[in-house]
């Protein structure tokens, strides 16, 4: 008898009159209860659903601040401040969606190098990756214009630097980018306008991308940790309730890390000058973005003056292009290469569990990462630069130098023969309900 | 497991980086001091408080505004009606133009914000050299360093600048201040108010004071905040428990 059983409710009459006119609860069925899941998902398996509980609180709490707050120059600091004092918890709801954000993003990084470690990306995975890659471009962005709308110091002062970045693109194709983004010529109110409405609207894109990438995601399945395809019943279990009570407690203790930075460390991970309220008069000492961005500032500045003047301009020919335009290229460039990722990694194995180098150069590729960030947040001077400099090239190296090289010359380890094999030893079909071996961290 | 607890410290001690980084700007490290409001179970000390509102209305007040916060919002740390209405009543606020369409000035009310001293941002600096002093509603969440900065900047004058260093005319030496050359005169003396409760105003005394005051002002909501969090976070952690435990015995078939 298969594990694999529709659930009794779906014989309930009524049910079963939806369902001839809706599918609706058989889709349910089909896409819970009898969706095969590997049964050998670690905990770094948790961090998808993970984000996408936190894209619904992030849209839930969204929408309720728009309810108080208002998107005009002379209005939208303060009006953040009444949420904040008078408001009927206001400053939780507030609190709720500031570290929110924080949190989207550690989950998200988190779950993008779960997908580099364990080789997610690869087929016929690639279009789940892309559209992975895809809802990150968007978070961004929806970030980005997020910080600009309480408009204190930083938010004025990142979208300055931020939207004038557009403006390296040649041709004046870059300037009239930068007009519309802002609405005019400078960052001002039809700039916090535009930018909220923006705000509110990539929110229920990202909601489509990622309906997407879920269904991508269910026609082969999920990746697993040794990264091998299932091979029939033995290796997978039914999503529910295996993986909905592994989500649910993993999404208990993630919970409480939430709650620890909203309850007693809520500005931990922002900047004091945002309680300044914007001044086009007063540029702040340093300016840095919120600390998702640091690893991507980093990269932006790493590209010096006079490093594109020598070779390529003539490399390009035609294209005059400056530093700061490189600086821009090279910041896009480095979530451009994710979306090619799958096909500069040519190598058959998945898992870094049996690719013993690759593992190696994954560790130093977060470390460079890590590296990055750090420096993004430091002023861009002496031995940060060159320190920059050096994890930038790292960075586009691992991925257009190491990996394609690791593909050809890396000794992979043998492979299992299927999921159940380290478990029950023998490929056993039959031993499936034998006295097993405690599994792995399962 | 464990993995996943070291990634997430690795990854917050990393973003610690950005504020320690903006802390150091010329002027030194404030003291640390022993907030009453600081810890998971913190609350604002109601004297220090009390105390703090008067360092306030007769000392900063002259130049500072604190347009966020409404008068009514006093009772919330002990003061009784009465006294935040007759606090109120010292200041004068523009009234809705009358039957004529004249605005005339009335007596501030609860439910007024605190009256900002000076009108605007230029009638503020021609009364004070050019300097603007800005709004103290928010200081201590709008300064890295917060409630220590504070507390530093209050006595961190220093009568005699050290060797070499020039303070040009009109700026005052101060110890913390980024950059060292501040505006402001040192803003507290001796005895400069007299408190009640018979605490002796010494200047560490009202710079503690008014600091813990202006937590309050930039954090109104912390001592709820705080009571929810430690509510939140034990249901959390009772919750998870349970959820373990269903966990293990939904997968024990599977082990």
């Amino acid at each position: 008898m298969s594990k694999f059983q529709k659930p009794a409710w779906l014989d309930n009459g009524v049910v079963r009159w939806v369902d001839y006119r809706l599918p609706i609860f058989s889709f349910v069925s089909h896409e819970l209860y009898e969706y095969p899941t590997p049964r050998n998902l670690n905990y770094w398996w948790n961090f998808g659903s993970l984000a996408g509980i936190v894209l619904v609180i992030m849209i839930v709490t969204g929408i309720t601040l728009a309810m108080h707050y208002t998107p005009h120059t002379a209005l939208a600091f303060d009006s953040v401040e009444r949420i904040m004092r008078d408001v009927n918890y206001g400053w939780l709801i507030r609190y709720i969606h500031m570290n929110g954000a924080s949190m989207f993003f550690i989950i998200v990084y988190i779950h993008i190098f779960r997908g580099l470690y364990f080789g997610s990306y690869k087929a016929p995975r690639e279009i789940l990756w892309m559209l992975g890659v895809l809802i990150l471009l968007l978070m961004m962005a929806t970030a980005f214009m997020g910080y600009v709308l309480p408009w204190g110091q930083m938010s004025f002062w990142g979208a300055t630097v931020i939207t004038n970045l557009f403006s390296a693109i040649p041709w004046g194709i870059g300037d009239w980018i930068v007009t519309l983004l802002w609405g005019g010529f400078a960052v001002d109110n039809a700039t916090l306008n535009r930018f909220f409405s923006l705000h509110y609207l990539l929110p229920f894109v990202i909601v489509g991308v990622v309906v997407l990438h879920i269904w991508a995601l269910h026609v082969h399945g999920s990746n697993n940790p040794i990264g091998i395809a299932t091979k029939g019943e033995q290796d997978v279990v039914p999503f529910h309730p295996y993986y909905t009570i592994k989500d649910m407690f993993g999404l208990g203790v993630f919970l409480i890390v939430f709650a620890l930075f909203i309850f007693f460390a809520p500005n931990y991970m922002g900047h004091p000058d945002n309680y300044i309220p914007a001044n086009s008069l007063s540029t702040p000492a340093h300016i840095v973005p919120e600390w998702y961005f640091l690893p991507f500032y980093a990269i932006l500045r790493a590209v010096p003056d006079n490093f594109i003047g020598g070779w390529t301009t003539e490399w390009l020919g035609f294209v005059i292009v400056e530093a700061k335009l490189a600086g821009v290229l090279a910041m896009f460039g480095a979530i451009a290469v994710l979306f090619v990722l799958p096909w500069l990694d040519r190598s058959p194995v998945r898992s870094s569990r049996f690719r013993p180098m690759y593992k190696w150069f994954f560790w130093i590729f977060a470390i460079d990462c890590l590296v990055l960030g750090y420096m993004g947040a430091l002023p861009a001077e002496g031995i940060y630069i060159v320190i920059g400099r050096v994890a930038t090239v790292y960075y586009f190296a691992h991925f257009l130098v190491v990996i394609p090289l690791l593909a050809k010359f890396e000794k992979t380890r043998s492979l299992p023969k299927s999921i159940s094999e380290p478990i029950f030893g023998g490929g056993g079909v039959a031993a499936a309900g034998a006295a097993a071996k405690p599994m792995e961290k399962a | 497991m464990r993995k996943i607890v070291t990634l997430l410290i690795v990854g917050i001690s990393s973003m610690a980086v950005d504020t320690t980084v903006h802390a150091a700007g010329g002027g030194k490290t404030p003291p640390a001091h022993q907030w009453s409001h600081s810890g998971l179970f913190g609350t604002f000390d109601r004297a220090s408080l009390r105390r703090g509102a008067k360092v306030y209305r007769e000392v900063c007040s002259s130049c500072h505004g604190l347009r966020l916060v409404a008068y009514r919002n006093l009772i919330d740390i002990g003061f009784s009606e009465a006294e935040v209405k007759a606090i109120a009543a010292e200041q004068e606020v523009a009234a809705e133009p009358n039957d004529d369409g004249d605005v005339e000035m009335r007596p501030a009310i609860l439910s007024d914000r605190f009256v900002s001293p000076f009108p605007n941002e230029n009638a503020a600096r021609a009364a004070n050299g050019g300097a603007y002093p800005p709004d103290l509603s928010l200081m201590v969440k709008a300064r890295p360093g917060g409630a220590n900065y504070l507390r530093g900047l209050l006595i961190g004058y220093k009568e005699e600048p050290p060797g070499g260093v020039i303070v040009p005319e009109g700026m005052n030496y101060n110890e913390y201040y980024p950059g060292n050359m501040i505006a402001m005169a040192s803003p507290l003396s001796e005895d400069g108010v007299e408190f009640a409760d018979g605490t002796k105003a010494t200047v560490e005394q009202m710079a503690n004071d008014v600091t813990t005051f202006l937590s309050w002002t930039a954090e109104p909501e912390l001592e709820e905040r705080k009571r929810m969090g430690i509510k939140v976070i034990l249901f959390l952690l009772i919750l998870t428990g349970l959820l373990y435990v269903v966990k293990r015995r939904i997968w024990s078939d599977l082990h």
